[in-house]
């Protein structure tokens, strides 16, 4: 049946263009418009500067720390978001008591505000707070976790670990059921049994998760603010400032919006490409390409 | 053997959900903690010895913290409406119409996904702030400034597309030659059909909503206006010095997200089997 539709699909369409267009188009240009302009002489008329404001963030030191600091975010996060919640996915998915209370528990940090979570580590980290009591314990000296420049980012991201680890759990959880059961079974009957048969049939199976679950887990790290917002301030020394939170700062602390936009190109530049990846490779079928 | 993993297993898993738990009862301690209890003894309690509701008492008295879940509430739940309407109405022609630059405006919704909201914020703040969509204004423009900016969201539309495209054809066009319009067929038979996907987008996007720190904190300037996260955040300064009162907010906040995840869990869990995830 062939059906005329006319202008009716564009009345369905147009409110969801409209605040697409205003909250999102319109700024994405007006972001790579005000990168090439310079607003640090006069901030309400500014000038236009071509690639000045590239050149000088591609070398400024801060910045360039900043963009080192995120990828060092990224190492740190990313293998512990992919491999922790699989192996706890596996151990719920086995035939066990109390599956619906471990999963709802984990998934726990996931709701609450990230802000929150910050200030409850940042309590577990104060220099006489509990961690450091466990260590003592085992005879390990006190660490300095947000107060050494080496170990804050460790500690940022054990953060992010904690509050992500339920969310990648229930991806891998809803995708160990799709693993067809006959395949267990054959691998029972060549004579593997537990956590082998999972090793054998089921990782092979969850690769696309795996692959799915490194690009989403990267791409919310190389937007990482509140946990440092809240924790360190991109201190000491800087070792905690990444790209987001050196946008934040030039933008609202010295106004000076056209690095800060320089920044927001190169930003957006390195998520695009892993949200690329991640629809064209992994996530076709959800977006019906 | 067999016992034995069984037991392993649940061992682990009752160490991770420990874990889990761990900064909250913490927390939670040191918020039950009196005056005349040392939160920073050493090596520390974590039971405390004469628990008390002072902090949550005093905190209350001192910070509008009800009036900040209020906040926080009424921006996710028109966030969250105004989401399902859009979302539901650009899905449909999206999954189930031909019309000319069907695929441009797939692509244009498409690329949206890819561009991190922090990427482009400063001129949505320029934005807002031109169309007078702040708190200075009046609080109903400062709800709004809170709300519009993410009223809808690409993620949303492919959900709904997806549930759309399950639906049989057949009922569509028997609706048709019973002479229903467009419009009828929308709202009357199809968004019925389609209720868990929303129920899944409505639980996704308040959770985000009532979380979101970074937006509200940049366009707030009204104590009077703070949401939770930010009026959360704020007590650090406040109360520099007394990480009781902090602790004690901090739980106080959490237990509305919490007892909403409680009540609508198996909408979670389902929720995340859809591929309702975002990046």
């Amino acid at each position: 049946m062939k059906v005329k539709f006319g202008i009716i699909p564009y009345l369905f369409l147009f409110p969801a263009i409209l605040c697409l267009l205003i909250f999102f188009f319109v700024p994405f240009f007006q972001t790579v418009v005000m990168s090439f302009y310079d607003y640090s002489k006069d901030f309400s008329s500014p000038q236009f500067s071509g690639f000045l404001n590239y050149s000088s963030i591609l070398s400024s030191k801060v910045f360039i720390k900043s963009i080192l600091n995120t990828f060092w975010f990224l190492i740190l996060c990313v293998p512990f978001l992919v491999i922790f919640p699989l192996f706890i996915a596996i151990l719920i998915d086995q035939k066990i008591k109390f599956t619906n209370l471990y999963k709802l528990i984990i998934y726990i940090p996931v709701v609450v505000s990230i802000v929150v979570v910050a200030i409850a580590f940042k309590w577990l980290y104060q220099p006489d707070g509990l961690l450091n009591y466990f260590l003592s314990i085992f005879h390990i000296p006190p660490v300095s976790w947000l107060s050494s420049p080496k170990v804050a980012m460790v500690s940022v991201a054990l953060v992010t670990i904690f509050k992500g680890i339920g969310y990648y759990m229930m991806i891998y959880l809803s995708a160990l059921m799709g693993v067809p059961k006959e395949l267990y079974e054959a691998a029972e009957i060549d004579g593997a049994s537990g956590f082998k048969k999972h090793m054998a049939v089921s990782v092979p199976h969850l690769l696309p998760t795996i692959a799915l679950v490194s690009t989403i887990s990267s791409i919310s790290a190389l937007k990482v603010f509140v946990e440092i917002y809240v924790m360190t301030k991109g201190g000491p020394l800087d070792s905690t400032k990444t790209i987001v939170y050196y946008i934040y700062e030039k933008a609202f602390e010295s106004l000076d919006l056209g690095i800060a936009s320089a920044a927001c190109v190169v930003l957006l530049f390195l998520v695009m490409t892993f949200s690329v990846v991640n629809i064209l490779c992994f996530e076709r079928e959800k977006y019906g390409l | 053997m067999k016992h034995l993993k069984g037991f392993l297993i649940h061992l682990t898993l009752i160490t991770v959900c420990i874990l889990c738990l761990l900064p909250f009862l913490w927390l939670t301690s040191t918020s039950m903690k009196g005056a005349e209890e040392n939160i920073f003894q050493y090596p520390p309690v974590i039971i405390p010895h004469s628990p008390t509701f002072n902090n949550f008492v005093e905190v209350l008295k001192l910070v509008p913290i009800v009036k900040y879940a209020v906040n926080s509430f009424i921006v996710a739940f028109f966030t969250v409406v105004l989401n399902l309407i859009f979302s539901a109405l650009a899905a449909y022609p999206l999954a189930r119409m031909n019309f000319r630059g069907k695929n441009f405006i797939f692509f244009l919704v498409l690329i949206t996904l890819t561009v991190p909201f922090q990427a482009i914020m400063l001129p949505v703040y320029i934005i807002v702030l031109k169309m007078n969509l702040v708190d200075s204004i009046s609080d109903f423009n400062g709800y709004l400034g809170m709300i519009l900016p993410f009223c809808v969201n690409a993620f949303g539309i492919f959900l709904l597309r997806q549930a759309f495209l399950t639906i049989p054809k057949e009922i569509e066009e028997q609706a048709l030659i019973d002479g229903c319009n467009s419009f009828q067929i929308f709202y009357k038979i199809l968004i019925p059909l389609i209720k868990p996907s929303l129920s899944v987008l409505a639980i996704f996007t308040f959770v985000g909503s009532w979380g979101e720190f970074l937006w509200p904190s940049i366009i707030l300037t009204k104590q009077s206006l703070f949401t939770l996260p930010v009026g959360i955040n704020e007590l650090q300064g406040a109360f520099s010095a007394n990480y009781r009162l902090i602790a004690a907010g901090s739980i106080v906040s959490i237990l509305p997200i919490i007892a909403f995840f409680l009540v609508l869990q198996k909408y979670f869990i389902k929720g995340e089997s859809e591929g309702a995830v975002k990046g």
